[in-house]
């Protein structure tokens, strides 16, 4: 331990604790910009300078660590003008347009301006002049905006190992883009928005699709359509978030009445067609865990997730040799968005192509992921016709005047409303895989788990294992998420395989962001760890609550198959609820 | 990969295997690759991200970074104007300024018959020569403005 002083106030932390963790222990918070909870420090704002006695050298205290018998200060009046100069800096380079800016009210930059006072521009304005990049109808790339903190930088390639974008040039001129100066759809990058989320200013954002919306909830006369919307399992634990409540409280059915007051006509839950996703892939793993433990078909195992669209783009780019072992349903959002549009279509009598499709994520890549293939045209029409990000439907419901928090509650539409807790899981890492668990049991022995509790693949370890015994066999399942943590399994499966070995795992779920969907890069801005955690409890307090906590046991599943899908893996259901994948080139250009 | 394949040479190919492991290899290995292409083509870059496993951002990032790395092709005839403080006090500026309006170009760009090229470049080593101008590897030290002209027919000349 290392004993010290922050402006004369005792402190004890662990060796190697940094000044500005050291102080948040003794109430002294000291301001950050390029530095993030996710990331290394990078000491490249120098918004945290503080003194040390007896050194003459002003200080960074996101990457020094305190040191025994050191007296810190981190507040006085010089420093504070060196803060304020910047500050002043930074904005010397930074357009002035806050009121049109994505990010206005939600920006650090804009934040510490305003605590800091700045009133004046002392420095000559340097405004560069470069292209907007909106060439992923995902994430908007706006590099005027970007004060070089190098966060995005670091969570593309550190956090993520996409290496979408890097630091171009030099000084001045260094601006944040792709190799070679593509555009962002034209390389590596698969949309996770993670550099959106952890962007202190507005340089890097989702594309703003709300006006498409409330034009399709306007139109009237002939070209009314009929609006139906559904909402991911992680949505309902962050949206609060945006309204005052802390992270992780549940306001599922205060989201449905807040839908049905912005004028959809039928409210839909993601969470059903998450039920029925396990239904499909957990038929796909009981077949191909069947085929393998009688010898067949091995090179089809392991069978590996494929509900999170970042991870299917990254998958194509850097794993197209694992094409076989991917599973080939789709994802629950499009998968709804293709019964809605057929079989719900049907049921209320509504012509497809006057039904306005709308799903609301916790991801940017849920963007891209609806125009992906041909395969999300299942019904004939664009399965789902925009997809909005938490933070968009947040802007929503405050145009709209809505007080989401004393709004009463008001239930989902049948039949694709009512979930199990297996579905509201998916919205955490390890959910998918805890749900797919508890169904492939019931579909192998058809009977059910005593425990459907898999607390091995909760929580926020960057990979998890866990093994559970079917019918006297072992199934061994893995769990990774945040990019950058999928290397490492898919090297062992890729080792195993070239080595003729027995594969490590059976089944693989993976989740491209940190702490899986709740985590989100459409999220609301700020998570950290324990922003994460409390979402991960708000999600695993829903499936608790649950009266069904199997996915097979919804009884509107069944329904649905009855009334039309006629069987899991069924051709009907091939034809809807499943897709293709093929190799992608890292680069097009 | 969309970006058509590149050809290196024998000698090339060497370089890049005897330095694949080591550590600094990437700068080391990129002068190579402009030594043998000019410049460090697209195609290049791409070939060498598959070989050492190296992102091409990453690539990108250092090629982008130290002026030397050139991403498209120089002139057949590169011009280096030292900018160097010895340089600099002796007026090569005036020497920049002549270049660019005999050739009709600005720094950075290749004139139109792919001839010449301009680069403002910081100390070649010889400020005891200042001003100093280099074309390929000739060195002209002591320059006046004046005798640019001369200089540059000399190579329009050879073509």
């Amino acid at each position: 331990m290392v004993n010290a002083k922050i402006n004369g106030i005792p402190v004890q932390v662990a060796e190697g604790t940094t000044i500005l963790d050291a102080a948040e222990k003794v109430n002294v918070r000291i301001p950050k910009l390029c530095y993030n909870d996710d990331l290394p420090a990078w000491a490249a704002c120098g918004i945290c300078i503080v003194k040390v006695e007896r050194n003459p050298k002003m200080l960074r205290a996101c990457c020094t660590p305190l040191e025994e018998g050191m007296s810190v200060i981190t507040h006085d009046p010089e420093i504070v003008q060196v803060r304020k100069t910047v500050i002043e800096l930074i904005l010397s380079t930074h357009p002035d347009d806050c009121l049109q800016c994505p990010r206005n009210q939600s920006c650090e930059l804009q934040t510490l301006a305003s605590e800091f006072g700045v009133r004046e521009q002392p420095f000559e304005k340097r405004l560069r002049d470069l292209p907007i990049d909106t060439s992923t109808k995902s994430l908007i790339l706006n590099p005027d905006k970007c004060i070089r903190c190098g966060r995005c930088v670091t969570v593309c390639q550190q956090m993520q190992n996409v290496w979408a974008i890097e630091f171009l040039g030099r000084g001045e001129s260094t601006r944040i883009a792709p190799a070679a100066d593509v555009s962002l759809a034209d390389g590596p990058c698969i949309k996770c928005g993670q550099c959106s989320a952890h962007c202190p200013v507005g340089a890097i954002y989702e594309l703003d699709q709300t006006k498409e919306v409330w034009d399709a909830l306007m139109k009237g006369g002939e070209e009314a359509k009929t609006c139906v919307v559904q909402i991911a399992p992680a949505v309902r634990v962050a949206l609060g978030e945006e309204f005052g409540l802390k992270p992780g409280t549940v306001l599922t059915k205060k989201i449905y009445s807040a839908l049905r007051r912005l004028g959809f006509d039928t409210v839909f839950d993601t969470n059903f067609s998450a039920d029925l996703t396990i239904l499909e892939e957990g038929t796909e793993f009981v077949k191909r865990f069947t085929d393998f433990a009688s010898g067949n078909n091995k090179e089809l195992m392991p069978l590996i997730t494929s509900c999170c669209p970042a991870w299917v783009d990254y998958m194509e780019k850097y794993y197209a040799d694992m094409i076989p072992n991917f599973s080939t349903a789709k994802s629950p959002m499009q998968m709804m968005g293709s019964m809605i549009k057929t079989y719900w279509a049907e049921k209320a009598k509504v012509d497809p192509k006057k039904i306005f499709s709308v799903a609301i994520m916790p991801c940017t890549a849920k963007k891209w992921e609806s125009g992906r293939n041909k395969d999300m045209f299942s019904s004939g029409e664009r399965d789902v016709d925009v997809v909005l990000t938490t933070r968009e439907l947040a802007r929503m419901i405050k145009q709209a005047g809505i007080d989401l928090v004393n709004l009463p509650e008001e239930e989902a539409d049948s039949p694709m409303g009512p979930y199990t807790g297996a579905g509201t899981i998916f919205g955490a890492t390890g959910g998918v895989m805890e749900a797919a668990l508890r169904s492939a049991y019931y579909l192998v022995t058809k009977e059910d788990l005593k425990d459907v509790n898999f607390t091995g693949v909760r929580g926020l370890s960057g990979i998890k294992e866990a093994r559970i015994h079917i019918k006297g066999i072992e199934v061994r399942v893995a769990v990774a998420h945040q990019m950058g943590n999928i290397a490492s399994v898919l090297e062992e499966v890729r080792k195993a395989k070239a080595d003729g070995k027995d594969v490590p795992w059976h089944f693989i779920e993976v989740m491209a962001c940190r702490g899986g969907c709740i985590g989100g890069g459409g999220q609301p801005y700020g998570a950290t760890d324990a922003v994460r955690q409390q979402r991960m409890a708000g999600i695993y307090s829903d499936d608790e609550k649950s009266t069904y906590r199997c996915s097979h046991h919804n009884p509107f599943i069944g329904t649905v198959y009855k009334e039309f899908l006629e069987q899991p893996g069924s051709h009907k259901a091939h034809q809807l609820l499943h897709t293709h994948y093929r190799k992608l080139e890292l680069y097009n250009k | 990969m969309a970006v058509a394949q590149i050809e290196f040479s024998k000698e090339l190919q060497s370089f890049v295997r005897e330095w694949r492991d080591k550590p600094g290899n990437l700068i080391m290995i990129l002068h190579r690759v402009q030594q043998e292409f000019t410049y460090i083509p697209r195609e290049a870059a791409e070939q060498l991200s598959r070989d050492l496993k190296i992102p091409l951002a990453k690539i990108y990032g250092v090629i982008t970074f130290y002026h030397y790395f050139k991403t498209t092709k120089p002139g057949k005839h590169r011009i280096s104007i030292c900018l160097g403080t010895a340089c600099y006090l002796k007026g090569s500026q005036s020497l920049i300024e002549e270049t660019e309006s005999i050739l009709g170009i600005s720094g950075s760009e290749v004139t139109e018959d792919g001839l010449f090229s301009i680069d403002a470049v910081r100390c070649v080593g010889c400020c005891g020569l200042a001003p100093v101008m280099m074309v390929g590897d000739e060195v002209y030290g002591k320059l006046t403005k004046e005798q640019v002209p001369e200089i540059i027919a000399k190579y329009r000349n050879i073509g």
